[in-house]
């Protein structure tokens, strides 16, 4: 996983369920790809059709709610987002997606607009706008949540650790995950 | 400083005692997945190269999403299921069994106490029986089955008590509509409802599961409630193992407290295109829907279809309007088919769909037109679920289905309740 990533806003509200982010009749298959082309189109015809590389969908509150269809981060994945960042996610997606491998990041994104640059530093969590000259902290990942998603996503992580290892100081942080 | 029942349930699961903050690595009683959900995780778990699964006889495979199959693509995915069941001897229910979440509980799959995860977003429905019950997605599941844990953050607890009694009209669905709409569709994110109250302890089992069912469009990771003599009375005979009930401690430490008077609570039906948009039904009156829906995890049981028939008897639905009741499970059917249930509706122009998850989740069986408006019992009325974008969904209870279904449009149930 890069520590730096550089990308471009694409602007989206609270709210935004798993149906929005794919359909349900299209995710009963496993041709991921095709899932790709049809990502937000109830909200945004032909959204799949204008992501540039290094696109980052920018949301506001409870983004992911509904529905726990995994297909959600994977079509997001698959149509070359490169990172997600909301004010709050719904729990399920919010693992689904770093299970996916996805930097799915929590910060205040009200100050961000469509097609702002944008420079997610993980390493020091932070979200800078280099355009309006503004840098934004982000709420760090709980310790279990960063390995994954350094891993690359659950099925790599498992492959390595052949199950859940937490760190015995991870507890009772003011984290919202999980 | 007392415990809250999802302290004590995960507590047990992991051997020793967790509070509200923690991450805890929990053992699993269930692992439920089903035709949109285990493809993909199976595909998971085929990559880490392990044989068999960590203990088949804790695992289900439902196939009711898209059941029966309405093509060649979902047949293979089907396939896929079935055969994985096979090589691991996984308990699978096939077509026409059931939608998963009643099957859990009717086939008493859990127990109070439990700790069940289920690669579906409702399966906090569980929570009814006392049993900390939540969904993940396919990566997690695939975990589940290779190591039978899950790590997780033990949740804090918002306490909601519903008092008095429920008025002529009122249903289950539309105390748990009134709240949703009350505290919004993150109002519990992240956090555990416990239920609580006379009100909840005089609903039926079938009841209780109707508001946790709906505890997820709130953002909740589960709607627990307390075990009592219906819970067990419901599960008799049903499973071996022993329950472990577990209840909040009175100076439990919760994250919130609400206090809801059931007896003040009308008919309501949350708007497209969002579950926690709710208002009276009678504002609404003469909304016209094209299509009623009565049937899914969250209302497609034998009450719900009894509330609605007894509405239906002797009437006819509108010509303007087609009305589809899906019974939750077989059983469902086979007790409403004994008790002439079903003759009513049918008599009175319902469509009887396979038991299943019927159209809501938009694949089959159903789907609105252009323009059209649905009004049904689901639990999610989101742009697009039910598998067009260009159709409206309200979300009601079963007795204000029946009533609209009669009159074409939106109706407040409460003349035609005899």
């Amino acid at each position: 996983m890069e520590n730096i990533l550089n990308g471009r806003a694409r602007r989206f509200g609270d709210d935004i369920n798993t149906d929005y982010i794919i359909a349900g009749k299209y995710t009963k298959t496993l041709d991921f790809s095709s899932l790709a082309e049809h990502l937000l189109e109830d909200l945004f015809p032909g959204f799949s059709k204008t992501i540039l590389p290094g696109d980052m969908i920018v949301a506001g509150r409870n983004f992911g709610c509904g529905s726990s269809r995994e297909q959600a981060p994977i079509a997001i994945r698959c149509a070359g987002i490169a990172a997600v960042l909301a004010k709050s996610y719904s729990r399920i997606f919010f693992r689904n997606a770093i299970n996916q491998g996805i930097p799915a990041f929590l910060c205040d994104t009200d100050s961000i607009a469509e097609g702002d640059r944008i420079i997610v530093n993980i390493g020091s969590t932070t979200v800078e706008l280099p355009d309006r000259g503004t840098t934004l902290p982000m709420t760090p990942l709980s310790p279990v949540m960063l390995d994954i998603l350094k891993e690359g996503g659950l099925v790599e992580y498992l492959k390595r650790h052949g199950g859940f290892v937490l760190d015995p100081q991870a507890s009772d942080r003011p984290r919202r995950e999980g | 400083m007392g415990k809250t029942a999802v302290e004590k349930i995960i507590s047990a699961h992991v051997g020793h005692d967790a509070k509200a903050g923690d991450f805890v690595v929990a053992d699993v009683d269930l692992a439920m997945t089903h035709d949109t959900t285990g493809p993909i995780a199976i595909t998971a778990f085929r990559e880490y190269g392990r044989e068999k699964v960590w203990d088949a006889s804790k695992v289900v495979i439902m196939l009711d999403h898209a059941a029966p199959s309405p093509n060649e693509r979902i047949s293979n995915l089907h396939s896929l299921l079935r055969t994985f069941a096979s090589e691991q001897g996984i308990r699978l229910y096939d077509v026409g069994e059931g939608v998963c979440h009643q099957l859990v509980v009717e086939q008493g799959l859990v127990v109070p106490g439990d700790l069940a995860v289920g690669a579906d977003s409702h399966t906090c429905t569980y929570g009814a029986l006392n049993v900390f019950a939540f969904g993940i997605g396919s990566s997690d599941m695939s975990g589940v089955l290779l190591t039978g844990k899950l790590w997780l953050r033990v949740p804090d607890t918002m306490k909601v008590v519903f008092g008095g009694t429920m008025p002529k009209g009122t249903c289950a669905k539309d105390l748990m509509l009134h709240l949703i709409g009350k505290i919004g569709s993150d109002g519990a994110d992240y956090l555990a409802i416990s239920f609580g109250g006379d009100t909840i302890r005089g609903m039926s089992v079938s009841e209780r599961l109707t508001l946790s069912n709906m505890a997820i469009e709130c953002g909740a990771k589960v709607g627990l409630m307390e075990a009592d003599e219906k819970t067990t009375r419901y599960l008799e005979g049903k499973y071996a193992r022993e329950a472990r009930p577990a209840f909040d401690d009175d100076d439990a430490a919760f994250r919130s407290r609400m206090e809801i008077d059931a007896s003040r609570i009308p008919p309501l039906v949350s708007r497209p295109h969002s579950v926690d948009s709710v208002v009276p039904a009678a504002d609404l009156a003469g909304t016209a829907v094209s299509q009623v829906y009565i049937g899914t995890c969250t209302n497609g049981r034998l009450d719900d279809l009894r509330i609605a028939a007894d509405i239906l008897d002797g009437r006819r639905v509108s010509a303007n309007c087609r009305l589809l009741v899906c019974p939750s499970s077989r059983q469902t059917l086979v007790d409403a088919l004994t008790e002439g249930v079903i003759t009513k509706l049918a008599a009175a122009g319902a469509v009887i769909l396979p038991p299943g998850c019927g159209p809501c989740p938009g694949t089959h069986l159903g789907v609105p037109g252009d323009g059209e408006n649905v009004l049904s019992t689901a639990n999610r009325n989101f742009k697009g679920r039910m598998g067009n974008n260009k159709a409206g969904i309200y979300l009601a209870s079963p007795a204000t289905c029946a009533a609209s279904a009669l009159e074409g449009r939106i109706a407040d149930p409460r003349p035609y309740i005899r």
